[in-house]
Protein backbone atom coordinates (compact mmCIF):
# COMPACT_ATOMS: atom_id res chain seq x y z
CA UNK A 1 0.00 0.00 0.00
CA UNK A 2 1.40 3.37 -1.01
CA UNK A 3 1.87 6.25 1.40
CA UNK A 4 -0.91 8.23 -0.25
CA UNK A 5 -3.27 5.29 -0.01
CA UNK A 6 -2.47 4.90 3.66
CA UNK A 7 -3.27 8.52 4.29
CA UNK A 8 -6.49 8.18 2.33
CA UNK A 9 -7.54 5.17 4.42
CA UNK A 10 -6.77 6.98 7.64
CA UNK A 11 -8.69 10.07 6.61
CA UNK A 12 -11.65 7.96 5.54
CA UNK A 13 -11.74 6.03 8.81
CA UNK A 14 -11.35 9.23 10.81
CA UNK A 15 -14.27 10.83 8.98
CA UNK A 16 -16.38 7.69 9.17
CA UNK A 17 -15.94 7.40 12.92
CA UNK A 18 -17.01 11.00 13.33
CA UNK A 19 -20.32 10.48 11.50
CA UNK A 20 -22.32 9.13 14.48
CA UNK A 21 -21.21 12.15 16.52
CA UNK A 22 -22.12 14.59 13.75
CA UNK A 23 -25.52 12.92 13.43
CA UNK A 24 -26.12 13.43 17.14
CA UNK A 25 -25.07 17.08 16.94
CA UNK A 26 -27.30 17.55 13.91
CA UNK A 27 -30.15 15.82 15.73
CA UNK A 28 -29.68 17.96 18.83
CA UNK A 29 -29.67 21.15 16.78
CA UNK A 30 -32.70 20.27 14.66
CA UNK A 31 -34.58 18.54 17.47
CA UNK A 32 -34.83 15.31 15.51
CA UNK A 33 -33.52 13.15 18.34
CA UNK A 34 -37.11 12.75 19.47
CA UNK A 35 -38.77 13.60 22.76
CA UNK A 36 -36.15 11.79 24.85
CA UNK A 37 -32.72 12.76 23.52
CA UNK A 38 -31.17 11.23 26.63
CA UNK A 39 -32.04 7.78 25.40
CA UNK A 40 -31.02 8.54 21.82
CA UNK A 41 -27.63 9.92 22.88
CA UNK A 42 -26.94 7.20 25.42
CA UNK A 43 -27.92 4.51 22.98
CA UNK A 44 -25.90 5.83 20.06
CA UNK A 45 -22.72 6.67 21.98
CA UNK A 46 -22.82 3.39 23.91
CA UNK A 47 -23.29 1.38 20.74
CA UNK A 48 -20.56 3.17 18.83
CA UNK A 49 -18.14 2.94 21.67
CA UNK A 50 -18.66 -0.82 21.80
CA UNK A 51 -18.61 -1.23 18.02
CA UNK A 52 -15.33 0.64 17.71
CA UNK A 53 -13.90 -1.29 20.63
CA UNK A 54 -14.75 -4.48 18.76
CA UNK A 55 -13.12 -2.93 15.68
CA UNK A 56 -9.86 -2.38 17.58
CA UNK A 57 -9.90 -6.06 18.50
CA UNK A 58 -10.32 -6.89 14.86
CA UNK A 59 -7.03 -5.19 13.95
CA UNK A 60 -4.69 -7.91 15.18
CA UNK A 61 -6.37 -10.77 13.27
CA UNK A 62 -6.58 -8.56 10.17
CA UNK A 63 -2.92 -7.66 10.48
CA UNK A 64 -2.07 -11.30 10.82
CA UNK A 65 -3.77 -12.22 7.59
CA UNK A 66 -3.46 -9.03 5.52
CA UNK A 67 -0.19 -7.60 6.83
CA UNK A 68 -1.13 -4.01 6.02
CA UNK A 69 1.03 -1.62 8.02
CA UNK A 70 -1.72 1.01 8.06
CA UNK A 71 -3.82 -1.20 10.32
CA UNK A 72 -1.69 -0.48 13.37
CA UNK A 73 -2.14 3.26 12.93
CA UNK A 74 -5.88 2.76 12.55
CA UNK A 75 -5.99 0.92 15.85
CA UNK A 76 -4.78 3.95 17.77
CA UNK A 77 -7.35 6.16 16.06
CA UNK A 78 -10.16 3.69 16.68
CA UNK A 79 -9.12 3.34 20.30
CA UNK A 80 -9.24 7.09 20.80
CA UNK A 81 -12.70 7.18 19.25
CA UNK A 82 -13.82 4.44 21.65
CA UNK A 83 -12.85 6.71 24.51
CA UNK A 84 -14.42 9.73 22.83
CA UNK A 85 -17.83 8.03 22.56
CA UNK A 86 -17.54 6.47 26.03
CA UNK A 87 -16.81 9.93 27.41
CA UNK A 88 -19.95 11.43 25.82
CA UNK A 89 -21.86 8.40 27.09
CA UNK A 90 -20.72 9.03 30.65
CA UNK A 91 -21.22 12.78 30.51
CA UNK A 92 -24.76 12.32 29.11
CA UNK A 93 -25.52 9.94 31.93
CA UNK A 94 -24.35 12.49 34.48
CA UNK A 95 -26.31 15.22 32.72
CA UNK A 96 -29.66 13.58 31.94
CA UNK A 97 -29.92 10.83 34.50
CA UNK A 98 -28.29 12.15 37.64
CA UNK A 99 -28.41 15.89 37.00
CA UNK A 100 -24.79 16.38 38.07
CA UNK A 101 -25.57 15.44 41.66
CA UNK A 102 -22.38 13.90 43.04
CA UNK A 103 -24.08 11.81 45.71
CA UNK A 104 -26.53 10.27 43.26
CA UNK A 105 -23.82 9.68 40.67
CA UNK A 106 -21.69 7.89 43.24
CA UNK A 107 -24.64 5.82 44.41
CA UNK A 108 -25.52 4.81 40.85
CA UNK A 109 -21.91 3.88 40.06
CA UNK A 110 -21.63 1.74 43.14
CA UNK A 111 -25.07 0.24 43.53
CA UNK A 112 -26.12 -0.65 39.99
CA UNK A 113 -23.95 -3.53 38.81
CA UNK A 114 -24.42 -2.76 35.12
CA UNK A 115 -23.42 0.85 35.64
CA UNK A 116 -20.45 -0.27 37.72
CA UNK A 117 -19.38 -2.56 34.88
CA UNK A 118 -19.65 0.23 32.32
CA UNK A 119 -17.88 2.69 34.56
CA UNK A 120 -14.99 0.33 35.27
CA UNK A 121 -14.67 -0.24 31.52
CA UNK A 122 -14.41 3.53 31.11
CA UNK A 123 -11.89 3.78 33.97
CA UNK A 124 -9.71 1.17 32.26
CA UNK A 125 -9.79 3.21 29.08
CA UNK A 126 -8.41 6.31 30.81
CA UNK A 127 -4.81 5.08 31.19
CA UNK A 128 -5.01 3.39 27.79
CA UNK A 129 -5.98 6.71 26.24
CA UNK A 130 -3.33 8.64 28.13
CA UNK A 131 -0.61 6.20 27.08
CA UNK A 132 -1.76 5.95 23.49
CA UNK A 133 0.89 8.29 22.09
CA UNK A 134 3.95 6.93 20.32
CA UNK A 135 6.13 8.66 22.87
CA UNK A 136 4.44 6.87 25.77
CA UNK A 137 4.58 3.62 23.90
CA UNK A 138 8.36 4.01 23.56
CA UNK A 139 8.85 5.05 27.17
CA UNK A 140 6.81 2.18 28.60
CA UNK A 141 8.35 -0.47 26.36
CA UNK A 142 7.20 -3.95 27.27
CA UNK A 143 4.89 -2.79 30.03
CA UNK A 144 2.94 -0.79 27.44
CA UNK A 145 1.87 -4.07 25.88
CA UNK A 146 0.85 -5.51 29.21
CA UNK A 147 -1.06 -2.35 30.14
CA UNK A 148 -2.94 -2.30 26.86
CA UNK A 149 -3.98 -5.90 27.26
CA UNK A 150 -6.45 -4.46 29.76
CA UNK A 151 -8.58 -3.70 26.72
CA UNK A 152 -9.71 -7.34 26.85
CA UNK A 153 -11.13 -6.75 30.31
CA UNK A 154 -12.73 -3.50 29.13
CA UNK A 155 -14.52 -5.17 26.24
CA UNK A 156 -15.81 -7.97 28.45
CA UNK A 157 -17.12 -5.41 30.94
CA UNK A 158 -18.72 -3.45 28.10
CA UNK A 159 -20.53 -6.57 26.90
CA UNK A 160 -21.66 -7.28 30.44
CA UNK A 161 -22.82 -3.66 30.71
CA UNK A 162 -25.04 -4.19 27.66
CA UNK A 163 -26.27 -7.66 28.58
CA UNK A 164 -27.15 -6.59 32.11
CA UNK A 165 -29.44 -3.90 30.76
CA UNK A 166 -31.43 -6.17 28.48
CA UNK A 167 -34.98 -6.22 29.73
CA UNK A 168 -36.77 -8.60 27.46
CA UNK A 169 -34.67 -9.17 24.37
CA UNK A 170 -31.06 -10.28 24.50
CA UNK A 171 -30.44 -10.53 20.75
CA UNK A 172 -28.24 -7.44 20.49
CA UNK A 173 -26.13 -8.25 23.53
CA UNK A 174 -25.78 -11.84 22.33
CA UNK A 175 -24.48 -10.72 18.92
CA UNK A 176 -21.77 -8.53 20.46
CA UNK A 177 -20.86 -11.22 22.98
CA UNK A 178 -20.57 -13.72 20.14
CA UNK A 179 -18.26 -11.51 18.08
CA UNK A 180 -16.10 -10.70 21.10
CA UNK A 181 -15.90 -14.40 21.98
CA UNK A 182 -14.59 -15.17 18.48
CA UNK A 183 -12.05 -12.33 18.57
CA UNK A 184 -10.77 -13.20 22.02
CA UNK A 185 -10.93 -16.89 21.19
CA UNK A 186 -8.63 -16.32 18.22
CA UNK A 187 -6.07 -14.79 20.59
CA UNK A 188 -6.41 -17.55 23.14
CA UNK A 189 -5.93 -20.19 20.45
CA UNK A 190 -2.76 -18.51 19.18
CA UNK A 191 -1.41 -18.00 22.67
CA UNK A 192 -2.12 -21.63 23.47
CA UNK A 193 -0.51 -22.92 20.31
CA UNK A 194 2.61 -20.89 20.97
CA UNK A 195 2.85 -22.49 24.40
CA UNK A 196 2.28 -26.13 23.56
CA UNK A 197 4.76 -27.49 21.01
CA UNK A 198 2.42 -30.26 19.84
CA UNK A 199 0.23 -27.82 17.94
CA UNK A 200 2.96 -25.50 16.74
CA UNK A 201 2.76 -27.03 13.29
CA UNK A 202 -0.77 -25.83 12.74
CA UNK A 203 -0.22 -22.44 14.29
CA UNK A 204 0.44 -19.32 12.28
CA UNK A 205 3.51 -17.14 12.58
CA UNK A 206 3.72 -15.51 15.99
CA UNK B 1 -66.60 0.56 13.34
CA UNK B 2 -66.81 3.68 11.25
CA UNK B 3 -70.54 3.91 11.44
CA UNK B 4 -70.43 4.32 15.22
CA UNK B 5 -67.73 6.89 15.14
CA UNK B 6 -68.97 10.38 15.34
CA UNK B 7 -67.56 12.50 12.61
CA UNK B 8 -65.88 15.86 13.18
CA UNK B 9 -67.33 17.50 16.20
CA UNK B 10 -66.86 20.60 18.22
CA UNK B 11 -65.37 19.03 21.31
CA UNK B 12 -62.18 17.82 19.77
CA UNK B 13 -61.27 21.10 18.18
CA UNK B 14 -60.91 22.84 21.50
CA UNK B 15 -58.71 20.31 23.21
CA UNK B 16 -56.38 21.97 25.63
CA UNK B 17 -53.27 23.16 23.92
CA UNK B 18 -53.75 21.21 20.73
CA UNK B 19 -52.71 24.31 18.90
CA UNK B 20 -49.73 24.56 21.18
CA UNK B 21 -48.35 21.19 20.32
CA UNK B 22 -48.85 21.57 16.63
CA UNK B 23 -47.48 25.07 16.57
CA UNK B 24 -44.45 23.87 18.41
CA UNK B 25 -43.66 21.55 15.56
CA UNK B 26 -44.59 24.22 13.14
CA UNK B 27 -46.95 22.12 11.09
CA UNK B 28 -50.50 23.26 11.14
CA UNK B 29 -52.91 25.29 13.12
CA UNK B 30 -55.33 23.40 15.25
CA UNK B 31 -58.28 24.96 13.51
CA UNK B 32 -60.12 22.44 11.42
CA UNK B 33 -57.80 19.67 12.45
CA UNK B 34 -60.57 17.47 13.73
CA UNK B 35 -62.06 17.49 10.27
CA UNK B 36 -58.77 16.56 8.67
CA UNK B 37 -57.26 13.60 10.48
CA UNK B 38 -55.19 12.84 7.42
CA UNK B 39 -53.02 15.82 8.23
CA UNK B 40 -52.05 14.21 11.49
CA UNK B 41 -51.09 11.00 9.78
CA UNK B 42 -48.88 12.88 7.38
CA UNK B 43 -46.93 14.68 10.06
CA UNK B 44 -43.35 13.47 10.32
CA UNK B 45 -42.78 11.14 13.21
CA UNK B 46 -46.43 10.15 13.31
CA UNK B 47 -47.05 6.80 11.75
CA UNK B 48 -50.08 6.43 9.59
CA UNK B 49 -52.50 3.96 11.00
CA UNK B 50 -55.71 2.52 9.72
CA UNK B 51 -57.69 3.39 12.81
CA UNK B 52 -55.92 6.30 14.41
CA UNK B 53 -56.88 9.88 14.09
CA UNK B 54 -60.63 9.58 13.73
CA UNK B 55 -62.46 12.08 15.84
CA UNK B 56 -64.32 10.81 18.88
CA UNK B 57 -67.35 12.22 20.61
CA UNK B 58 -66.69 12.81 24.28
CA UNK B 59 -67.11 15.14 27.20
CA UNK B 60 -64.30 16.60 29.25
CA UNK B 61 -63.71 15.50 32.80
CA UNK B 62 -64.28 18.50 34.98
CA UNK B 63 -61.06 19.97 36.25
CA UNK B 64 -62.31 19.78 39.80
CA UNK B 65 -62.94 16.04 39.55
CA UNK B 66 -60.22 14.63 41.71
CA UNK B 67 -57.29 13.44 39.67
CA UNK B 68 -59.11 13.47 36.33
CA UNK B 69 -57.33 16.53 35.12
CA UNK B 70 -53.96 18.18 35.43
CA UNK B 71 -52.91 21.57 34.18
CA UNK B 72 -49.34 20.40 33.50
CA UNK B 73 -48.17 20.91 29.93
CA UNK B 74 -49.30 18.17 27.58
CA UNK B 75 -46.69 16.06 25.85
CA UNK B 76 -47.05 16.76 22.12
CA UNK B 77 -49.16 14.16 20.34
CA UNK B 78 -46.36 13.47 17.87
CA UNK B 79 -44.05 12.54 20.73
CA UNK B 80 -46.61 10.26 22.34
CA UNK B 81 -47.10 8.54 19.00
CA UNK B 82 -43.43 8.20 18.05
CA UNK B 83 -41.85 7.24 21.37
CA UNK B 84 -43.47 4.05 22.63
CA UNK B 85 -42.84 0.78 24.34
CA UNK B 86 -44.89 -1.94 22.67
CA UNK B 87 -42.52 -4.88 22.57
CA UNK B 88 -44.79 -6.90 20.30
CA UNK B 89 -43.36 -4.66 17.56
CA UNK B 90 -39.76 -4.47 18.76
CA UNK B 91 -37.84 -3.08 21.71
CA UNK B 92 -36.62 0.14 20.13
CA UNK B 93 -38.76 3.14 21.07
CA UNK B 94 -39.35 3.85 17.39
CA UNK B 95 -40.29 0.28 16.44
CA UNK B 96 -43.97 0.52 17.42
CA UNK B 97 -44.47 3.64 15.29
CA UNK B 98 -42.69 1.90 12.41
CA UNK B 99 -44.35 -1.49 12.55
CA UNK B 100 -47.60 -1.33 14.53
CA UNK B 101 -49.52 -0.54 11.37
CA UNK B 102 -48.99 -4.21 10.48
CA UNK B 103 -51.52 -5.05 13.18
CA UNK B 104 -55.10 -5.43 12.00
CA UNK B 105 -57.51 -3.94 14.54
CA UNK B 106 -60.71 -4.37 12.57
CA UNK B 107 -62.71 -6.38 13.52
CA UNK B 108 -61.91 -6.28 17.24
CA UNK B 109 -63.56 -7.70 20.28
CA UNK B 110 -62.83 -8.19 23.97
CA UNK B 111 -63.79 -11.43 25.65
CA UNK B 112 -64.93 -11.09 29.25
CA UNK B 113 -64.76 -14.36 31.19
CA UNK B 114 -64.29 -15.84 34.63
CA UNK B 115 -66.04 -14.86 37.82
CA UNK B 116 -68.80 -12.89 36.17
CA UNK B 117 -72.53 -13.50 36.04
CA UNK B 118 -72.77 -12.86 32.33
CA UNK B 119 -69.58 -13.78 30.50
CA UNK B 120 -69.44 -12.70 26.90
CA UNK B 121 -67.86 -10.80 24.09
CA UNK B 122 -67.91 -7.10 23.42
CA UNK B 123 -67.06 -5.92 19.97
CA UNK B 124 -65.52 -2.57 19.37
CA UNK B 125 -68.74 -1.10 18.00
CA UNK B 126 -70.47 -1.91 21.29
CA UNK B 127 -67.64 -0.43 23.27
CA UNK B 128 -67.58 2.80 21.34
CA UNK B 129 -71.35 3.04 21.17
CA UNK B 130 -72.45 2.18 24.65
CA UNK B 131 -70.08 3.85 27.07
CA UNK B 132 -69.93 7.55 27.73
CA UNK B 133 -66.53 8.70 26.59
CA UNK B 134 -64.69 11.24 28.66
CA UNK B 135 -61.39 13.05 28.24
CA UNK B 136 -59.00 12.83 31.16
CA UNK B 137 -55.56 14.32 31.38
CA UNK B 138 -53.25 11.98 33.25
CA UNK B 139 -49.59 11.85 34.06
CA UNK B 140 -48.04 8.70 32.58
CA UNK B 141 -44.90 7.42 34.28
CA UNK B 142 -42.87 4.71 32.60
CA UNK B 143 -40.83 2.33 34.76
CA UNK B 144 -37.83 3.48 32.68
CA UNK B 145 -37.94 6.85 34.45
CA UNK B 146 -39.50 8.99 31.76
CA UNK B 147 -42.97 10.44 31.87
CA UNK B 148 -45.57 12.18 29.75
CA UNK B 149 -48.84 14.05 30.22
CA UNK B 150 -51.54 12.61 27.97
CA UNK B 151 -55.17 13.55 27.30
CA UNK B 152 -56.85 10.16 27.10
CA UNK B 153 -60.36 9.55 25.84
CA UNK B 154 -62.13 6.60 27.38
CA UNK B 155 -64.40 5.43 30.16
CA UNK B 156 -64.01 3.86 33.60
CA UNK B 157 -63.12 0.18 33.48
CA UNK B 158 -65.68 -0.23 36.29
CA UNK B 159 -68.48 0.66 33.83
CA UNK B 160 -67.53 -2.28 31.64
CA UNK B 161 -66.94 -4.73 34.49
CA UNK B 162 -70.28 -3.92 36.13
CA UNK B 163 -72.05 -4.80 32.93
CA UNK B 164 -70.72 -8.35 33.18
CA UNK B 165 -71.77 -8.62 36.83
CA UNK B 166 -68.69 -9.77 38.75
CA UNK B 167 -69.53 -12.48 41.30
CA UNK B 168 -68.45 -12.62 44.94
CA UNK B 169 -65.37 -14.56 43.81
CA UNK B 170 -64.15 -11.64 41.77
CA UNK B 171 -60.93 -10.59 43.46
CA UNK B 172 -58.60 -9.90 40.54
CA UNK B 173 -58.81 -8.98 36.88
CA UNK B 174 -56.41 -10.41 34.30
CA UNK B 175 -55.86 -8.79 30.90
CA UNK B 176 -54.31 -10.03 27.69
CA UNK B 177 -52.99 -8.19 24.64
CA UNK B 178 -53.61 -9.46 21.14
CA UNK B 179 -50.98 -12.01 20.12
CA UNK B 180 -50.67 -12.45 16.38
CA UNK B 181 -47.17 -13.43 15.31
CA UNK B 182 -47.71 -12.68 11.66
CA UNK B 183 -48.59 -9.06 12.44
CA UNK B 184 -46.25 -8.49 15.36
CA UNK B 185 -42.64 -8.76 14.37
CA UNK B 186 -41.31 -8.30 17.90
CA UNK B 187 -42.91 -11.56 18.95
CA UNK B 188 -40.94 -13.30 16.21
CA UNK B 189 -37.59 -12.08 17.55
CA UNK B 190 -35.42 -15.03 18.54
CA UNK B 191 -33.87 -13.20 21.46
CA UNK B 192 -37.18 -12.17 22.97
CA UNK B 193 -37.69 -13.74 26.36
CA UNK B 194 -41.27 -12.59 26.95
CA UNK B 195 -43.85 -15.35 27.12
CA UNK B 196 -46.50 -13.98 24.76
CA UNK B 197 -49.27 -12.95 24.85
CA UNK B 198 -48.55 -9.97 27.06
CA UNK B 199 -50.49 -10.27 30.31
CA UNK B 200 -51.29 -7.83 33.07
CA UNK B 201 -53.49 -7.80 36.12
CA UNK B 202 -55.14 -5.64 38.75
CA UNK B 203 -56.74 -6.27 42.08
CA UNK B 204 -60.54 -5.88 41.88
CA UNK B 205 -60.59 -2.68 43.93
CA UNK B 206 -57.89 -1.21 41.68
CA UNK B 207 -59.85 -2.23 38.61
CA UNK B 208 -63.03 -0.66 39.98
CA UNK B 209 -61.28 2.57 41.02
CA UNK B 210 -62.69 5.60 39.20
CA UNK B 211 -59.22 6.63 37.96
CA UNK B 212 -58.77 3.30 36.14
CA UNK B 213 -59.97 3.68 32.59
CA UNK B 214 -60.21 1.85 29.33
CA UNK B 215 -58.98 4.24 26.70
CA UNK B 216 -60.05 4.26 23.06
CA UNK B 217 -58.33 7.48 22.11
CA UNK B 218 -56.06 10.37 22.92
CA UNK B 219 -55.99 13.98 21.81
CA UNK B 220 -59.64 13.63 20.84
CA UNK B 221 -59.07 10.91 18.29
CA UNK B 222 -58.91 7.15 18.16
CA UNK B 223 -55.66 5.60 19.30
CA UNK B 224 -52.77 4.98 16.94
CA UNK B 225 -51.85 1.30 16.80
CA UNK B 226 -48.54 1.95 18.52
CA UNK B 227 -50.41 3.45 21.48
CA UNK B 228 -52.53 0.33 21.94
CA UNK B 229 -55.40 0.67 19.48
CA UNK B 230 -58.24 0.10 19.53
CA UNK B 231 -58.67 -0.19 23.28
CA UNK B 232 -56.20 -0.19 26.15
CA UNK B 233 -56.03 0.11 29.90
CA UNK B 234 -54.81 3.27 31.65
CA UNK B 235 -53.89 3.11 35.33
CA UNK B 236 -52.23 6.45 36.05
CA UNK B 237 -50.76 5.67 39.48
CA UNK B 238 -48.88 2.60 38.27
CA UNK B 239 -45.86 2.25 35.98
CA UNK B 240 -46.79 2.37 32.33
CA UNK B 241 -46.35 -1.32 31.62
CA UNK B 242 -49.42 -2.04 33.79
CA UNK B 243 -51.49 -0.05 31.30
CA UNK B 244 -51.78 -2.96 28.90
CA UNK B 245 -52.37 -2.18 25.24
CA UNK B 246 -54.64 -3.61 22.53
CA UNK B 247 -56.70 -5.63 24.99
CA UNK B 248 -58.51 -8.75 23.71
CA UNK B 249 -59.28 -10.56 26.95
CA UNK B 250 -60.49 -9.57 30.41
CA UNK B 251 -60.67 -12.44 32.85
CA UNK B 252 -62.12 -11.94 36.31
CA UNK B 253 -60.62 -14.34 38.79
CA UNK B 254 -60.24 -15.30 42.42
CA UNK B 255 -56.47 -15.75 42.30
CA UNK B 256 -53.83 -13.14 41.66
CA UNK B 257 -52.96 -13.55 37.97
CA UNK B 258 -49.42 -13.94 36.65
CA UNK B 259 -48.19 -11.02 34.62
CA UNK B 260 -45.64 -11.00 31.79
CA UNK B 261 -43.08 -8.83 33.54
CA UNK B 262 -43.37 -10.76 36.77
CA UNK B 263 -42.76 -13.95 34.85
CA UNK B 264 -39.69 -12.37 33.31
CA UNK B 265 -38.22 -10.90 36.45
CA UNK B 266 -40.35 -10.89 39.60
CA UNK B 267 -37.64 -9.10 41.56
CA UNK B 268 -37.76 -6.11 39.23
CA UNK B 269 -41.44 -5.97 38.36
CA UNK B 270 -43.92 -6.57 41.14
CA UNK B 271 -47.63 -7.24 40.71
CA UNK B 272 -48.58 -3.85 42.10
CA UNK B 273 -45.93 -1.71 40.43
CA UNK B 274 -47.30 1.47 41.92
CA UNK B 275 -45.16 4.47 41.07
CA UNK B 276 -42.92 4.83 44.11
CA UNK B 277 -39.80 7.00 44.30
CA UNK B 278 -38.70 5.14 47.42
CA UNK B 279 -38.54 1.71 45.80
CA UNK B 280 -35.83 1.60 43.16
CA UNK B 281 -35.96 -0.63 40.19
CA UNK B 282 -32.96 -2.83 41.05
CA UNK B 283 -31.15 -1.55 38.00
CA UNK B 284 -31.99 2.13 38.22
CA UNK B 285 -33.34 4.76 40.55
CA UNK B 286 -37.01 5.78 40.49
CA UNK B 287 -36.55 9.01 42.41
CA UNK B 288 -36.55 11.22 39.33
CA UNK B 289 -38.11 11.16 35.91
CA UNK B 290 -37.55 12.90 32.60
CA UNK B 291 -40.76 14.66 31.69
CA UNK B 292 -40.91 14.46 27.92
CA UNK B 293 -40.19 16.22 25.73
CA UNK B 294 -36.77 16.67 27.24
CA UNK B 295 -33.90 18.45 25.51
CA UNK B 296 -30.18 18.66 26.06
CA UNK B 297 -30.43 22.19 27.38
CA UNK B 298 -33.44 21.47 29.56
CA UNK B 299 -33.49 17.78 30.44
CA UNK B 300 -36.72 18.37 32.39
CA UNK B 301 -35.68 16.09 35.18
CA UNK B 302 -38.30 16.25 37.92
CA UNK B 303 -38.82 14.36 41.18
CA UNK B 304 -41.17 11.39 40.96
CA UNK B 305 -44.20 11.53 43.23
CA UNK B 306 -45.60 8.60 45.22
CA UNK B 307 -48.45 7.00 43.27
CA UNK B 308 -47.47 9.33 40.44
CA UNK B 309 -49.22 12.15 42.30
CA UNK B 310 -52.50 10.27 42.75
CA UNK B 311 -51.85 9.33 46.37
CA UNK B 312 -54.84 11.32 47.59
CA UNK B 313 -57.11 9.17 45.43
CA UNK B 314 -55.51 5.74 45.72
CA UNK B 315 -53.26 5.50 48.80
CA UNK B 316 -56.27 4.17 50.74
CA UNK B 317 -56.29 1.06 48.57
CA UNK B 318 -52.99 0.01 50.10
CA UNK B 319 -53.56 0.91 53.73
CA UNK B 320 -51.60 -1.36 56.04
CA UNK B 321 -49.52 -2.81 53.20
CA UNK B 322 -45.75 -2.56 53.26
CA UNK B 323 -45.19 -0.97 49.86
CA UNK B 324 -41.51 -1.87 49.83
CA UNK B 325 -42.58 -5.50 50.00
CA UNK B 326 -45.63 -5.28 47.76
CA UNK B 327 -43.93 -3.28 45.06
Amino acid sequence: MKQSQQIAVRVAVFAGCLVPFLLLVWGAVTGSLGPDPAEAIMHSTGEWSLRLLVATLLISPLRHYLKWPVLLKLRRMLGLYVFFYAMIHLVSFAHFYVGWTGAILLEELIERPYITAGFVAWLIMVPLTVTSTRNMQRRLGRSWMRLHQLVYLAVLLACLHLLWQARSDITEAAVYAGIVTILLGWRVTRWWSRRSPSVVVSAGRA
Amino acid sequence: MAKRLVLPNIASSDITSESAYFNRRGFIKAAGLAAAPALLANAPGVAASATAGRALNYTKAKPESAGFHTSEALTPAGDVQSYCNFYEFGTDKGDPARYASEMNTDPWSIEVTGAVGKPGKLNLEDILGSFDLEERIYRFRCVEAWSMVIPWVGFPLADLLKRFEPTSNARFVAFKTLYRRSEMRGTRSLGSIIDWPYREGLRMDEAMHPLTMLSVGMYGKTLANQNGAPVRLVVPWKYGFKSIKSVVSIHVTEKQPDTSWQGLNAREYGFYSNVNPDVDHPRWSQRFERRLPSTFLSPNRIPTQPFNGYGEQVAGLYKGMDLSKFY
